[in-house]
């Protein structure tokens, strides 16, 4: 290699490895060697795993932590089932205009924050909120409905704010497959369950990969829709770091929680591109 | 089913009926949170208690209108100068980190772009408290060793810039490169031909090329820092960007003063989307 060129080289590479060296790489293997110490007396530490110990025999921690991913894994499928009609129709079914305007449409929430798309979900659910208002209306309830502050909420509010993550790159991918195999497919004899299944779903696999992978890591993290549309008895993981850090002040603790919650997300991206034999690169670049 | 394959009257009206239903629900909370900007009332609830502008221009109690609030003011400039911030250096690095992976083939690369797409799989609160964790033992440290104070280096804005940096850019990085991929490099080897320097050449031909996407990258990262919460949450000091500081008022109870507020960040989140459609287009 040249000298100029081994300088620009160089030059390019010194912003990404300060970039992923001091903001994502050391910063976890800190919260690692965190994690491992225990506190023994005032400013004194020992390395041991009592924090992960903690956690695995503290039941509401525990609990916690598989309620948070079971309810997360139910999010994405119940995102995914919503989403592929509505990418399939955006992607096959209309052409031209009304193709980007329905896409656009689709974006449109998505650029305003979660804040608000939550806050919104708050006032069309709760006590004196919009659905209650028009259960009595129209006769269906005798007095105001509790809607907000349950697992129903949350699973609602997890699922329309990251739909958005679903069906883009479920609608890319299904626009990439030309009409004529659909139709090939048709001309072989095949029903329209069989041509979705042998022919639409694999092709659509990339993008379904992606989409499940974004949208279970965005409610696995997610903070604010569990805090503001669940209940007292509807915890969620993130809720209990934040708790260790913030308000107990138990960084060790907290960091040992949030390294579970790594290896959780790290675990089932994985074990997703695994099982559909996708890469990170393929699905996410 | 397909257009062009005649199906069931019965199916396609069904399935255009789903998509409809579709569209009411993504667009009911927005709507819903617009229209109670305008209550005349404490509460974005209904009854509906008749029409005001006092939300956004009210200057007396009880109703402080968006204009007149010091404190969401405050927090709105503050969210405006980290995404700024953010989306600039997410721009710069991610310009750099296009040109290494697309015109550079060196050990270890593969390895090295796997590395660069993590951030995205990482959850943001996760990311938060590492970088928390990380500074804070840097900053005791420092103060152990040599007494010296580093006040950045403790909860505040300058963590959370590096704590929305540290994502961010990954995005910036993907929407440049793929753009940059696209290139046809036979034009900037035309300008070197034509007596150009390779700095020269970039300036010139490459960068006005990938100007569309560093637009595009400025403002989508300018969205995602304004929007972000998980990662700010944990990183946040005494000013409070502006989603922390809504979320603190909506756990203390709603008035339509967050209604207006958020009014506004829709009408502002469309301008840039429009800006930025605009910028594609040329």
């Amino acid at each position: 290699m040249r000298t100029e060129a081994k300088v620009g080289l160089g030059l390019l590479l010194t912003p990404l490895l300060l970039w992923l060296s001091l903001l994502i790489f050391i910063p976890h293997v800190d919260m690692f060697i965190v994690s491992l110490q225990e506190r023994i007396g005032v400013g004194k530490y020992q390395t041991s795993l009592a924090n992960y110990l903690t956690f695995f025999q503290e039941p509401l921690y525990l609990w916690t932590f598989l309620r948070t991913a079971v309810m997360s894994i139910l999010a994405t499928l119940m995102t995914l089932l919503i989403a592929f009609p509505v990418s399939y129709y955006i992607a096959k079914m209309v052409k031209g205009r009304l193709q980007s305007a329905l896409f656009l449409m689709c974006l449109v929430p998505f650029w305003v924050s979660e804040l608000v798309r939550t806050f919104g979900w708050m006032i069309l659910l709760r006590e004196t909120g919009i659905f209650s208002n028009l259960l009595q209306f129209v006769g269906l309830a005798d007095g105001p409905v509790e809607m907000l502050y349950n697992d129903g909420a949350i699973m609602l509010g997890l699922v329309y704010t990251s739909m958005l993550f679903m069906v883009v790159p479920l609608v890319t991918t299904l626009e990439s497959l030309p009409d004529e195999v659909i139709e090939a497919g048709y001309d072989l004899g095949g029903s329209g369950l069989s041509v979705l299944r042998e022919i639409i779903i694999p092709h659509a696999m990339p993008g379904i990969v992606s989409g499940c992978i974004v949208v279970f890591m965005l409610s696995l993290g997610n903070y604010l829709t569990p805090t503001m549309l669940g209940g007292k008895e509807s915890l969620w993981f993130t809720e209990l770091i934040y708790s260790q850090f913030i308000v107990r002040f138990n960084w060790e603790l907290g960091s040992a929680f949030g390294f579970m919650l790594l290896i959780l997300s790290s675990a089932i991206v994985w074990g997703m591109l695994k099982l559909t034999g996708q890469s990170l690169e393929k699905t996410m670049g | 089913m397909i257009p062009s394959i005649p199906q069931s009257r019965f199916l396609t009206t069904a399935y255009a009926a789903y998509i409809v239903v579709f569209f009411v629900f993504l667009a009911l909370p927005l709507l819903v949170v617009a229209g109670f900007a305008f209550n005349d009332s404490q509460f974005p609830s209904l009854p509906w208690e008749g029409f005001t502008w006092n939300w956004f221009f009210g200057d007396e109690r009880p109703m402080i209108g968006v204009f007149h609030e010091r404190s969401i003011l405050r927090a709105i400039g503050t969210s405006i100068l980290v995404a700024v911030l953010v989306s600039a250096l997410a721009v710069a690095v991610g310009l750099s980190n296009a040109f290494l992976f697309n015109r550079y083939k060196f050990r270890g690369q593969g390895i090295l772009y796997v590395l660069m797409l993590l951030p995205l799989v990482i959850p943001g609160i996760v990311l938060g408290i590492s970088i928390l964790v990380f500074s804070s033992r840097v900053a005791n440290g420092l103060w152990d060793g040599y007494r010296i104070d580093i006040e950045a280096l403790r909860p505040g804005l300058l963590l959370v810039i590096l704590g929305q940096f540290s994502f961010i850019t990954t995005i910036a990085t993907l929407v440049i490169g793929a753009r940059l991929q696209k290139f046809d490099r036979t034009l900037e080897e035309a300008a070197l031909n034509l007596g150009a320097g390779r700095l020269v050449a970039i300036r010139t031909i490459t960068l006005p090329y990938l100007a569309p996407a560093m637009v595009g990258a400025f403002v989508v990262s300018f969205l995602m820092s304004f929007e972000n919460f998980n990662t700010t949450l944990m990183l946040v000091g005494s000013d409070a960007p502006l989603t922390i500081a809504m979320f603190d008022r909506l756990k203390e109870g709603s008035t339509p003063l967050l209604n207006a507020v958020s009014l506004l960040l829709m009408l502002g989140s469309s301008c840039l989307a429009l800006i930025m459609i605009f910028f594609q287009k040329k």
